[in-house]
């Protein structure tokens, strides 16, 4: 596996490539297979691959990228493309009512994350649509599964609704009675998890789907889920009016195939991504981020989004500037450290990155480590940190350094080599992804150099060709 | 001769092998139950077929690796064997895969008791697998072959699990060693072991909460737990099962191998495999990191566990080949 995302098999296919100025079928077909086969690591059913690579072959043996200069870069663009398509449209809203009480129904297997789920909704309609938001505990199956919901009502301070183990139905119907008597606008079903193929619990869910004519009806699925997303994608759907999907656990790191079977068999918008296990970690779904994601390209727009919502706007965007140019230095490594060291999460902000898998050690950062980090930065002079390549250069620097911070040698070593090896996976990034960086250059942080100016910069530092 | 059909000669494998056929039945319509049909229809071994039989394995989630590497390998045997017939292939895959799980080794997946002495059962995996709910049915597995149980309450952090815990506690008959929500973990682990030493428990049952692997604290939170098991019954020879949704995609070995880092995995349990999903990952987890499975899922009732077997396993896989 040591390919793992498409960045690095797509490297090795080009590498076979130099010299030529066209791509020929032959090498389209090589660079589909690892397309393909990125694909399937990344859980998308088999049969979707399938008919995905067929259709992205046709197009690009056409004209179009035969007469281009840059062959393979039109080649990752249109998969890239191709993907984001199928991925559906950005951010499909939720269909409630302006007045009158809305309902939206959870469903899905268990263990998908629906109780959890409800509860996030529910704050984050309570506070984007000013709604007043009650729940229904409709799982009577599942140890405790009441006790579970009214505790999430509990931290949010949202009225939980429950009769105990008596029929779901009963329950359902006197629940939305109750919620309409006492004024609420917007009620979450709870409901147990199921097997699709589980005849009985789904004739159950059905007579809740009618009884209490959900404005939404949403199907849960764990973004782990591997090839059989789509029997239940598809036998949910087919038993339900499933108004959308939401995918759960995208903290881990999971390539997350499975959006995008679902979206190509059932046509069902993700509405939603669960990031986390507390009641805020909900996102509205981005299509184009979980593309690159499935690709394993990294996703540098989340990075970004994440980073000004949580940290100093300009901050973040000088970052990403100096990013993408190129332009990376210690005093930036630093601050980059410290700025997803206040993020709090590591792990979680480090896989939205391009290539970070590659960079080693990088999630094993800790506090001591940042510490250490900030010692060897500090012993390094303020010409050093802004030009690394003094640093590279001389050893008696580095020596210096590590007497300064009280760090090995070798631990110099590691810092030069990482702060490189992000220089290069994001100069790989701007070659990769022309869309993303179109995106990027709209939401008004153009980068500095023009694009030829950074390609041909990229040439001589031996990074990604086209 | 196929290994796999002598060792299915046999009326009474057949018969225990039924559960697993019941709860694979299902989807006998879709994924590896087509092989029959497959190498019935096909004239010729041919790269058509390689490519179908391809999409078999990686349809029941084997991951992709190990799905190209044994067709690999059954490539180079059947040029070795100058086999020409497709169904010829039938008994060469069966085989193949019990050779891939099997490795050659006896695997003997019973629980390794601590004889005359406090045995501990460590609970780990991902998010809403099941470990709490194996804990239930293990408990009564357990307790039904006459040892006396416990349990502790190690997740505090999921909201109503230690209330979860309590349900399956009184339906099986045991005790469930707990402290409020949002304690340490270890202090509740650390109370739990105590306990039952003090009253001669034969086997404790240790749940933890649902953490994903790429989260580092969580992650050292675990390591933390399994030295204070350690520390606290003077040895690390007890079980420390990861519990996997036979749902699961690639991540699965993900999962094994990060878990591994930090608890010593003595094996797997595949949950929900009553669902249509064959948890194929878990061979992908035995060849890469030879870790075997021990119990399998097939339900919400506390007795819908049963040990793994794997030719029950591939005989659920493959029934279609023995009716
Ligand atoms: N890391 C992470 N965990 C999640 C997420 N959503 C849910 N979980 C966790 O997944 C587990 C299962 O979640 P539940 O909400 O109980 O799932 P459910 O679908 O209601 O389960 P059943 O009612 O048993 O079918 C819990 O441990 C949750 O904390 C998420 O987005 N990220
Ligand atoms: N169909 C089926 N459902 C199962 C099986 N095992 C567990 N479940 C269900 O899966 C859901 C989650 O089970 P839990 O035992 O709560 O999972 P967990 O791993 O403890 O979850 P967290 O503690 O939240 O991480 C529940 O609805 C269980 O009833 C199984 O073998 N088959
Ligand atoms: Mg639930
Ligand atoms: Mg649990």
């Amino acid at each position: 596996m040591a390919f793992e995302d498409l960045t690095g098999r797509f490297q090795m296919a080009l590498r076979r490539l130099t010299g030529k100025s066209k791509l020929t079928e032959k090498d389209i077909d090589e660079m589909m297979r690892e397309v393909r086969l990125s694909l399937l690591e990344a859980d998308v059913n088999y049969k979707v691959v399938k008919e995905f690579t067929e259709d992205v072959k046709k197009l690009a043996y056409g004209e179009k990228i035969l007469k281009g200069l840059k062959p393979g870069e039109q080649v990752v663009k249109i998969v890239n493309d191709e993907l984001t398509k199928l991925m559906g449209e950005e951010a499909v809203e939720l269909a409630l009512k302006h007045d009158g009480l809305s309902v939206i129904l959870m469903v899905g297997l268990q263990g998908a994350g629906k109780t959890t789920t409800a509860g996030k909704l529910a704050n984050l309609i309570r506070k984007k649509h000013n709604k007043k938001p009650m729940l229904i505990a409709a799982d009577v199956y599942r140890p405790a599964a009441i006790e579970q919901l009214q505790t999430v009502g509990q931290q949010l301070n949202i009225e939980v609704y429950e009769e105990g183990l008596i029929e779901p139905d009963t329950i359902v119907k006197n629940g939305l009675a109750y919620a309409k008597d006492k004024g609420y606008d917007l009620v979450i079903v709870d409901t147990a998890g199921r097997l699709h193929i589980d005849d009985s619990m789904m004739d159950e869910i059905k007579r809740i789907e009618k009884l209490a004519k959900p404005d939404e009806v949403l199907l849960t699925v764990d973004a782990m889920t591997g090839q059989d997303a789509v029997n239940v994608a598809d036998t949910f759907n087919q038993a339900l009016h499933i108004t959308g999907c939401i995918l759960t656990k995208l903290d881990g790191d999971t390539r997350g195939g499975a959006a995008l079977s679902i979206r190509k068999i059932t046509g069902v918008p993700i509405k939603f991504s669960g990031t986390g296990e507390k009641l805020e970690d909900i996102e509205v779904f981005h299509p184009e981020r979980m593309a690159s994601r499935i690709l394993g390209m990294g996703d540098i727009l989340s990075l970004v989004e994440k980073a000004t919502e949580e940290i100093d706007e300009d901050e973040a965007l000088s970052m990403m500037e100096k990013m993408m140019t190129g332009k990376f230095n210690y005093n930036d490594l630093l601050k980059q450290m410290k700025m997803i060291k206040r993020m709090g999460k590591f792990s979680g902000i480090m896989k939205m990155m391009p290539g970070m898998k590659n960079l080693g050690n990088m999630d094993k950062i800790d506090d001591k480590q940042l510490e250490y980090i900030e010692a060897i930065v500090g012993s390094m002079t303020e010409e050093e940190r802004k030009k690394p390549e003094l640093v590279n250069r001389s050893s008696s620097r580095r020596n210096r350094i590590a007497n300064g911070s009280g760090r090995s040698y070798s631990e110099i070593n590691k810092l030069v080599q990482m702060l490189e090896k992000q220089q290069t996976m994001m100069r790989r990034m701007q070659g990769m992804n022309p869309s993303s960086l179109e995106s990027m250059a709209k939401g008004n942080f153009e980068p500095k150099q023009s694009r030829s100016e950074r390609r041909n910069k990229m040439k001589k530092k031996g990074g990604f060709r086209f | 001769m196929g290994l796999f059909k002598k060792l299915f000669t046999s009326k009474e494998k057949r018969k225990k092998a039924e559960k697993y056929k019941i709860g694979m039945m299902k989807t006998r319509n879709n994924s590896l139950s087509s092989l029959k049909d497959l190498l019935r229809n096909s004239k010729k071994i041919d790269e058509e077929l390689y490519g179908q039989l391809e999409e078999i394995f990686i349809m029941a989630d084997v991951g992709v690796d190990t799905v190209v590497e044994f067709i690999e390998e059954l490539r180079v045997e059947v040029e070795k064997e100058n086999i020409t017939d497709p169904k010829e292939l039938e008994n060469m895959i069966v085989d193949k895969m019990f050779e891939l799980y099997l490795k050659g080794e006896v695997i003997n997946t019973n629980i390794r008791y601590n004889e005359g002495d406090l045995t501990v059962i460590l609970f780990v995996g991902v998010n809403g697998t099941g470990k709490t709910t194996t804990i239930g049915k293990l408990a009564h597995k357990i307790k039904s072959e006459g040892k006396s149980v416990m349990m502790a309450a190690g997740d505090t952090f999921r909201a109503g699990a230690i209330n979860q815990l309590k349900v399956f506690g009184e339906r099986v008959g045991c005790e469930v060693v707990a402290k409020e929500a949002g304690s340490d973990p270890s202090s509740v682990i650390f109370d739990a072991i105590k306990k039952a030493k003090e009253d001669k428990i034969d086997v404790l049952l240790i749940d933890t909460a649902g953490r994903l692997q790429n989260k580092k604290n969580l992650m050292n939170e675990l390591g933390k737990v399994n030295r204070i098991i350690e520390r606290e019954t003077g040895s690390n020879v007890y079980e420390t099962y990861l519990v996997i949704d036979a749902t699961t995609g690639q991540n699965g070995l993900s999962q094994a191998k990060i878990f591994s880092e930090v608890a010593n995995i003595t094996g797997v349990v595949l949950t929900k495999l009553d669902g249509t999903a064959k948890g194929g990952i878990v061979l992908a987890i035995r060849n890469k990191l030879n870790i075997p499975i021990s119990f399998v899922g097939l339900g919400e009732k506390i007795t819908d566990l049963e040990y793994f077997d794997i030719e029950d396993y591939i005989y659920g896989l493959f029934s279609d080949f023995f009716e």
